[in-house]
């Protein structure tokens, strides 16, 4: 009584169907519904979180993500090209900073300029700037990477018809090779937007004024102050997706028009 | 010399620059791939460089702009010595045109604008003025009606007319062309070739890697064939194709214009 390969494919269907609603009914019986309502998802009571999640947390998210980006992207060049340079000196300086930064927990860098470079030099530094420098670090070493790959996949002869046409280096490269690996490396940068997005919530190890706050101590700030327990926590990361998940689908549609063109 | 329209409009004769190549050597690693060469190519004057493959016709072509740099000899270009230490390479460039096998059209630019950027980039002019340099070169391929195409809108062909008009955009006064249609469809190579030949007629000078015998034959004031990394024998395009001297040379010739009748030797 053999089956045929479509009713054992069937078969395996249901079979696979059944486990994942046995295992939804498990987790929904061994939830403590009554605790959760109160403490998780308890949309009652966080309506004091409005309108400052959008004036302060989202605002400041956005704001700390794009000055880390641009920073990053900034130094992302310019250790790209030093990875790409001739010059032995430039290689090493590249791949050590890369390798440091790629390296260590970006936490600690946070913590580094929020704290140790401040006290080492006598200085203070407000919040936005020490965000900027630490995800901007970060950011480049990520970055840099990301672009030199970018760099490379465009054609060598790309290079050699500019500079026939009596171009210097650094003008075919700015002119003719970054604007095509640009456009090359577009789906990956966004992905970079997106890490960063995340990456910011970091900033919670300095001490933040309340104007200060983006998302995440943002929605950390509301445990404390609303009582119902860890939902503006979950706010928070709903607010997050509204960022990211345009940036998800924007990074596709990078990938698919750039698939078309390559015909 | 043909009269043609240059930079500023009016109308002049193409400025024609000779090169004089003496005994280059070139070697990647212990593989010398040019043994001494020494080739001059008078002011005006289309040279055909053929031979196999591997027999270093497109690394000499390539030494005089310095996309490759040579190790010994001395290359001579307009009023530029190549082969000093303290050329300015950049300068000696714009006066040298390049095709390219693979056409090298900048793909995020439109063909005029390939023509364009370095018209402006480098020589300074306006965008206005080189606009009208584009277009004027790009109609001499037969392309003006296609000046806002993108390469990927535009056929092998038309491409590689498009780099022909980018490197004239720049009033060369020597044209270097590397297998210009070996990469093209056969029924595209003959309008390359007559925009070539048309050139060759306004007196440009022309350094000519190809494998088109036919185009060597009628347009080539003089042939070099070369076979590994040495010029075995050069002379009157005609003469050389049509009654070659040397043993390597008949035999290439052989090969190369009558494929389907050759033996299979042991």
């Amino acid at each position: 009584m053999a089956m045929t390969a479509r009713q054992r494919a069937r078969v395996s269907l249901y079979v696979q169907g059944a486990i994942f609603l046995v295992a939804l009914v498990a987790i929904i019986l061994a939830v403590d519904w009554k605790t959760i309502g109160t403490s998780v998802f308890n949309f009652g009571k966080i309506g004091p979180m409005f309108p400052d999640i959008f004036l302060s947390g989202l605002k400041n998210t956005l704001v700390y993500t794009f000055l880390g980006f641009i920073v990053g992207l900034s130094g992302g060049l310019l250790l790209a090209l030093m990875k790409l340079s001739s010059f032995p000196l430039y290689r090493w300086i590249a791949t050590g900073y890369i390798e440091f930064f790629r390296g260590i927990p970006a936490l600690l860098v946070f913590i580094a300029f929020g704290y140790g470079v401040p006290l080492a030099f006598g200085v203070q530094w407000n919040v936005t700037i020490v965000v900027m420098i630490s995800l901007g670090m970060v950011a480049s070493a990520y970055i840099a990477e990301t672009l030199r790959a970018g760099l490379q996949a465009v054609p060598k002869g790309q290079l050699e018809a500019a500079r026939s046409l009596g171009m210097p280096q650094w003008r075919a490269m700015v002119t003719i090779v970054i604007p095509q690996a640009f456009k090359i490396v577009l789906p990956p940068l966004t992905n970079e937007v997106i890490l960063l997005t995340k990456d910011s919530s970091l900033i919670y190890v300095l001490g933040l004024t309340a104007s200060q706050y983006e998302l995440t101590k943002f929605g950390r700030d509301g445990i404390s102050s609303l009582g119902a327990g860890l939902t503006p926590l979950l706010v928070a990361g709903a607010f997050y997706l509204v960022i990211t998940i345009p940036l998800s689908l924007l990074a596709r549609k990078f990938e698919s028009r750039s698939a078309r063109t390559k015909r | 010399m043909n009269d043609v329209v240059n930079s500023s409009g009016s109308t002049s004769t193409i400025h024609a620059a000779g090169v004089a190549i003496k005994d280059l050597r070139k070697s990647y690693g212990s593989n010398e791939v040019l043994k001494g060469i020494s080739l001059n190519v008078a002011p005006g004057e289309v040279v055909c460089l053929i031979g196999p493959s591997g027999s270093g016709k497109s690394t000499l072509l390539r030494c005089v702009n310095l996309l490759e740099q040579p190790n010994q000899g001395s290359i001579h270009v307009g009023g530029f010595e190549a082969t000093d230490p303290d050329v300015d390479i950049d300068k000696m460039r714009r006066k040298v045109g390049m095709v390219f096998q693979q056409f090298n059209l900048f793909p995020h630019l439109d063909a005029k604008r390939n023509c364009t950027v370095a018209q402006t980039k480098v020589l300074k002019r306006s965008q206005a003025e080189a606009d009208k340099v584009a277009l004027h070169n790009l109609e001499r391929v037969g392309l003006g009606h296609l000046a806002d195409r993108f390469p990927d809108q535009l056929s092998g062909g038309q491409q590689q007319r498009v780099a022909i008009a980018r490197a004239l955009s720049m009033d060369p006064e020597l044209m270097l062309f590397d297998e210009p249609t070996s990469a093209l469809d056969p029924e595209t190579v003959g309008d390359v070739l007559s925009v070539m030949r048309n050139l060759a007629k306004e007196g440009m000078t022309m350094l000519v890697v190809t494998h088109e015998m036919g185009f060597a034959r009628e347009v080539a004031d003089r042939v070099v064939f070369m076979d590994g990394g040495v010029v075995v024998e050069e002379g009157v395009a005609e003469q050389v194709i049509s009654a070659p001297t040397q043993p390597r040379t008949k035999e290439f010739l052989r090969r190369v214009l009558d494929p389907t009748h050759i033996e299979i030797e042991e």
